[in-house]
């Protein structure tokens, strides 16, 4: 009854400010000097070079600049991770490298350049170099058309979304190649189940930004972040994880990225206790890392793709916060989604081979395929005011909830009521 | 003829030529992956990005695989992937028959004046929304027709490719 | 010689390397690459069209796109269901020459 009054103020609320303007503060967001600091120091350094010349340094400096910000985040994500791992299982992690193990990421880096590269005599030396070059090339290719900041992309593409996971589905090639190349049964047996987990859980992952697609009607990340804006009642922000088919989107979305990038509990492919490393067994030293650092951008590429689909991109949460700078906000629901990944890692076993792939195909495809009817309801009924926005809010809720809790006890342990066992 | 196309013709045109003369299955496959990713090039080049995008997807991150598992799926053991080259006189009947195609193909193409575009040099551009009410409004029979025939495909696929039984299916 | 005329001898010789291999490989998967690359390069031809329309003004600026789409969708399923057959005549006669593929009944 409460949530049923809070709506309607809500409501009357939102209406009232879309009327007399939203809040304004001195220096419109969009032109303070913080927010455009990028931008200005970009041009600052092209301004040095002729007209024509510019928009390939404006290029170089993007790549350059994605490079070395997620090169550099992924070092420290390691560093984190293991921390966090170790605090969550009660003991310090890394803390002997440098003032708390800061310097841990380059003494890794180190102890991988100089470690020796083995390659098996019989295996196949261009493919297995190939291999995690290839990887990681494709991997950095996502990071291309993600908007970080208010006008900082690097690519506008008509197409964006679609060419982001053109770019992931053919890193499955790459994994294919690893396991081939290696001449080694297990590694190849390993690179199939790789390959099949991969598979399975595009479907979900494709599925589940489809409804997104929908509701913002382009493929372009940028104008689906533009998609997202405004505020209702000033602190309440239009993104579309705040919709019920927008939650059940955004975590049908984390589960098949985590096991697309070959995350625990899906890191089956890797594990140690699985066939030693899986199809990355005959790689040592450099390569090793790459396959590592590849794994890593991959999580850092889908988590971004993520924020700008369902977490609204760079904008922040409520109006009065909007001092704070897009790329700051865009950095912060990173880490946020980052550090959940971490702890995740952390908390949950892994999962077997059918598990998962019955995970994928029985209980987050159908979920997905019933998200999208769901958001196509949403999308016909947005002219459904007062009274109104309560059903439509609770069929939505309903459609999210009700399969999620049928499938999954379906899947597990039946319908009927818990019947519990216990040792006696 | 521009620069850009004669590069991309090379990558296309060579790595496919080599795909089908290798005696590595594998080798052939992969290098006839380069040949489709070489496709893919050309549509970007021709400013119809989302084919390009389309075509990458489809062909090097789903049929690809699908011919990678076959290869790995239809061998004895590791010595069967180099494949048999072809009889000399079979391969001379080949090479002639798709000689004389590509003759009367290209004599075809060149004899035929085509009034260049009044504006060829704006590519035509078209956006992914004008495509989507294309394909919703004009085309939406094609389009469904198209989801039952995928459909099937795959439930045949299936059918065909699931082992009996019986035995039980060879290791790679 | 235009563009229009590189882009189609272009699609020409990859439809005649297609040819050939589909005629001369006895490797079942080298034949279905094969009938890929025709497939491939009939798309060619579209998108070549699309882009240097030699007429004025098309009434529908976006059939040659619908058109590759649904050839791409469509040699996808054939892709699948060939090696499917693939996979079954192995399963039948332990290797996958085309030339002991000759019998009906198995």
């Amino acid at each position: 009854m409460s949530g049923a009054v809070i709506l309607h103020v809500a409501a009357n609320v939102s209406e009232w400010t879309s009327r007399h303007h939203s809040l304004t503060f001195a220096a419109a967001p969009e032109t303070s000097w913080l927010e455009r600091a990028p931008l200005l120091a970009r041009d600052a350094l092209t301004g040095l070079l002729p007209e024509s010349l510019r928009w390939f340094a404006n290029s170089l400096i993007g790549i350059g600049v994605i490079l070395g910000a997620f090169g550099l985040l992924f070092a420290y994500l390691t560093l984190a991770e293991r921390k966090i791992l170790g605090r969550i299982q009660n003991r310090p992690g890394p803390n002997r490298t440098g003032w708390f193990g800061l310097l841990q990421p380059f003494a890794d880096a180190v102890k991988a350049l100089t470690k020796e590269d083995i390659v098996p005599h019989a295996a196949d030396h261009v493919l297995h170099f190939l291999a995690p070059v290839v990887l990681v090339a494709l991997s950095l290719m996502g990071f291309a058309v993600i908007p970080f900041g208010r006008e900082l992309i690097a690519v506008e593409l008509d197409a964006a979304v679609l060419y982001f996971f053109a770019a992931g589905a053919a890193t499955e090639l790459a994994v294919f190649m690893a396991g081939w190349a290696s001449h080694n049964k297990y590694s190849l047996l390993a690179a199939m189940r790789a390959l099949a987990q991969l598979i399975s859980y595009e479907l979900p992952l494709l599925l589940s930004f489809v409804p997104v697609v929908t509701l913002a009607g382009t493929l372009s990340t940028t104008q689906i972040v533009a998609a997202q804006a405004g505020w209702t009642a000033g602190f309440i922000p239009h993104w579309y994880v705040l919709t019920p088919w927008g939650l059940a989107g955004f975590l049908i979305f984390m589960v098949a990225a985590l096991a697309e990038s070959n995350r625990s509990p899906f890191d089956l492919p890797e594990a140690e206790s699985e066939l030693i490393a899986g199809h990355l067994t005959e790689y040592s030293g450099f390569k090793y890392a790459l396959f590592f650092m590849a794994e890593y951008f991959g999580m850092c590429a889908l988590s971004a793709m993520a924020v700008t689909l369902f977490l609204g991109g760079w904008q922040a949460p409520c109006a009065f916060l909007e001092w704070i700078p897009s790329y700051a906000w865009f950095a912060i629901k990173l880490l946020t989604l980052l550090l959940g990944f971490i702890w995740i890692r952390a908390t949950l076993p892994r999962l077997r081979m059918d598990q998962l792939t019955r995970l994928a195909w029985k209980f987050l495809v159908p979920l997905a395929l019933i998200n999208l009817g769901n958001a196509a309801f949403w999308s016909l009924t947005a002219s459904w005011t007062g009274p109104l926005q309560l059903a439509r809010w609770a069929i939505a809720l309903l459609v999210v909830i009700g399969p999620f809790v049928v499938l999954g006890r379906t899947l597990s342990t039946g319908v009927g009521p818990r019947t519990y066992r216990y040792a006696t | 003829m521009n620069l850009t196309l004669a590069i991309i013709s090379v990558l296309i045109l060579g790595s496919a030529a080599v795909a089908v003369s290798l005696r590595n299955l594998i080798h052939s496959a992969l290098l006839l992956i380069a040949s489709w990713a070489g496709v893919a090039v050309f549509y970007l080049w021709a400013g119809a990005e989302f084919v390009a995008f389309a075509q990458l997807l489809v062909y090097v991150g789903a049929i690809s695989m699908i011919v990678l598992f076959a290869v790995l799926l239809t061998r004895h053991s590791r010595s069967e992937l180099t494949v048999a080259a072809p009889a000399l006189s079979r391969a001379i009947a080949a090479i002639l028959a798709g000689g004389a195609v590509f003759c009367v193909l290209a004599s075809a193409v060149l004899k035929t004046d085509f009034a260049a575009r009044p504006a060829a040099a704006v590519p035509p551009t078209i956006t992914v929304r004008e495509l989507g009410t294309q394909l919703m409004l004009s085309h939406s029979a094609a389009v469904l027709v198209v989801g039952v025939l995928l459909t099937v495909a795959l439930l045949g696929a299936i059918v065909l490719a699931a082992s009996d039984d019986s035995k039980k299916g060879d290791a790679p | 010689m235009s563009t229009l005329h590189a882009c189609l001898l272009l699609s020409s010789a990859l439809f005649c390397v297609g040819l050939i291999t589909a005629l001369s490989r006895s490797n079942t998967i080298l034949v279905l690459l094969g009938i890929e690359l025709m497939l491939n390069a009939a798309n060619l031809n579209f998108i070549a069209f699309w882009r240097f329309n030699p007429s004025a003004a098309p009434a529908a600026p976006a059939t040659g796109i619908v058109f590759v789409l649904f050839a791409i969708a469509v040699a996808a399923a054939e892709a699948a269901v060939g090696l499917a057959l693939v996979i079954a005549i192995y399963r039948h006669q332990k290797n996958i020459r085309l030339q002991d593929a000759t019998r009906l009944k198995g």
